[in-house]
């Protein structure tokens, strides 16, 4: 179809042929008060040298987190990503590439999504991963959906250690389903004990570790309480370079687990877009959502790959398709799998490692800072520390700084709880010891 | 042959005395093509005439199996949990997918029998 702007006469053509007299005359069904009753007060065209230089002056005003030192993470993390990640995902083989349906046309694609596939597998310690979902927390709220076809229970209970956000997803999707979602409170001081909330009728519990407040706790004995109980355990990683440092929720006795693979190979982009990664238990896979790819042999018995259990899914199953998801991540999977493909084991623990390196030596420092509590004893890249003032405020002025201390969680949670003076604070490999200065200095000076 | 009544859907059962066996026909295995996973339902599950009792996955499409009779599922074919084929190879004997203790025998006289099954399916093609 030739893309052809309209002419006054095509327009009121248009318009008699139906009936009205003006283009607004059909949006009479939308009610008065939610109407646009003015004219739009837009600029006229521009070249495109002047559209340009436009953008830039508008995108210069950000403060990105590549700009100045920053600590922002809650869910969304900077690491490097290697220039080679983005080389070898802008190749046209990848990058057009739709669906692979047709395993006779879409080997390479469907080749990296299997390798995608088996990396996630073995850095949650599932038997069995996805092609991925849309981000962490619509993976979340899939997996919250799966329990309940699983155990054909109807509640959830939900840790306060789960990123609100990853919570709210969950809540959403089951506002429509027949399934109760209880969320504990903020759990602060990584104590929390779920044994006395979880009965026979908890199709499953939701734990994130790291917890949103950056405690790392060991979940086997939440785990053997839900294994009791006919409960599964879900686990939630929102920074997926900790799978490299620690045992995984696999290891530890999860059911299922679902991340956020941003951290590999994607960057904070705004929040998105994003790559949810999900894996299971092989023997959920017939109830898993999103699409899977297999490994088989041709005629000739050569290795390939295939698209398979598809009857899960809703061009096939239709309405009682195990999710509504008709998509995956592909991109940013396939960044994903390139960048962990060039890590290898041993790079993703010293990564990891480093990460934790990092976090360490911050925490130590910002310890000596009077008005500064670290809170997590044991945590990953990541730790929330109380402030002697709101942190919001906190956050805002040494943003007027250049630089950008963390994510306060009245982000998360709403102003005005007890939470107000609780900061969140990551630091990665890309953390230097001149960004950790710059932080103690200027928070040494607001809080004084 | 014991008294095997049809539905319209391709599902059968089979009655002796006061229970029902219930699978899908030859015709309907053979629409359906090679059946990869049959996900049966719960002992001790009570179902309504035309309830969803079983899903069968073939290797292209996905279909539900309805009960022709009322009842409550005392027993369930695991052998299909292994080998889901058997519905392909023996749709009338080993294939079946579940037994049930009939509520409402009566509702048997509105299927049909094998005579009729058979000149209905001609009548398909």
């Amino acid at each position: 179809m030739r893309y052809l702007p309209l002419t006054d006469a095509d327009r009121s053509s248009m318009l008699n042929r139906i009936g009205v007299s003006s283009v607004d005359d059909l949006f009479v069904d939308v009610p008065a008060a939610a109407r646009f009753d003015g004219t739009f007060d837009l600029p006229d065209h521009m070249a495109e040298f002047a559209v340009e230089g436009h953008m830039s002056k508008m995108a210069g005003r950000n403060t990105t987190t590549a700009d100045v030192p920053s600590f922002l993470g809650a869910g969304a993390y900077r690491h490097h990503i290697p220039a080679s990640v983005d080389h070898l995902t802008q190749r046209g083989e990848f990058l057009t590439s739709y669906t692979p349906y047709q395993p006779e046309i879409s080997q390479g694609t469907l080749q990296a999504l299997f390798e995608f596939q088996s990396m996630v597998a073995l850095i949650t310690g599932m038997d069995v991963a996805n092609a991925s979902m849309y981000d962490g927390a619509t993976s979340c709220a899939e997996a919250v959906l799966m329990a309940r076809r699983v155990t054909r229970r109807n509640r959830a209970l939900v840790s306060g250690s789960v990123h609100p956000h990853y919570s709210a997803a969950s809540e959403t999707q089951a506002k429509y389903v027949d399934i109760k979602i209880d969320i504990c409170d903020p759990d602060l001081d990584g104590t929390e004990d779920l044994t006395d909330q979880i009965d026979d009728e908890t199709a499953c519990v939701v734990v994130q570790n790291p917890g949103v407040f950056g405690h790392v706790r060991d979940l086997s004995p939440l785990a053997a309480v839900c294994q009791e109980k006919g409960a599964l355990l879900i686990v939630v990683v929102t920074e997926a370079v900790s799978l490299g440092a620690m045992q995984s929720p696999g290891e530890m006795g999860a059911d299922v687990v679902v991340a956020e693979g941003q951290s590999i190979g994607n960057p904070q982009g705004f929040g998105g877009p994003y790559v949810g990664l999900f894996a299971a238990r092989e023997k959920y896979v017939r109830q898993m959502p999103g699409r899977l790819c297999g490994e088989t042999t041709d005629v000739d018995g050569k290795r390939g790959w295939v698209l398979t259990l598809s009857t899960r899914e809703q061009h096939i199953r239709r309405e009682k398709a195990t999710s509504n998801i008709c998509t995956n991540a592909g991109l940013c999977a396939l960044a994903f799998t390139i960048h962990l493909s060039l890590l290898g084991e041993n790079g993703f623990r010293d990564l990891a490692m480093l990460n934790h390196a990092r976090a360490s030596q911050l925490a130590d420092r910002l310890a000596d800072v009077d008005g500064v509590e670290v809170l997590p004893e044991a945590f990953f890249n990541e730790f929330a520390v109380r402030l002697s003032k709101p942190a919001g405020e906190v956050v805002d002025r040494l943003a007027a700084r250049d630089v950008l201390a963390g994510v306060p969680a009245s982000r998360l949670y709403g102003a005005g709880t007890e939470l107000d003076n609780i900061l969140l604070i990551a630091a990665s490999e890309l953390t230097t010891f001149e960004d950790m200065d710059a932080l103690v200095a200027a928070l040494s000076e607001e809080l004084s | 042959m014991a008294d095997r009544k049809y539905t319209e859907d391709h599902e059968w059962v089979e009655v002796d005395g006061e229970t029902g066996v219930i699978g899908i026909s030859d015709y309907a295995q053979e629409q359906l093509g090679d059946v990869v996973f049959v996900e049966l339902p719960d002992v001790g599950k009570v179902l309504d005439q035309r309830d969803e009792a079983a899903v069968i996955e073939s290797v292209k499409a996905a279909a539900e199996v309805y009960t022709p009779v009322s009842g409550e599922v005392i027993e369930v074919n695991e052998e299909l949990n292994n080998d889901p084929s058997l519905v392909n190879s023996d749709a009338h004997g080993e294939g079946w997918f579940a037994k049930l203790q009939l509520t409402d025998p009566t509702e048997l006289d509105a299927l049909m029998d094998e005579a009729t099954y058979k000149t209905f399916v001609e009548s398909l093609s």
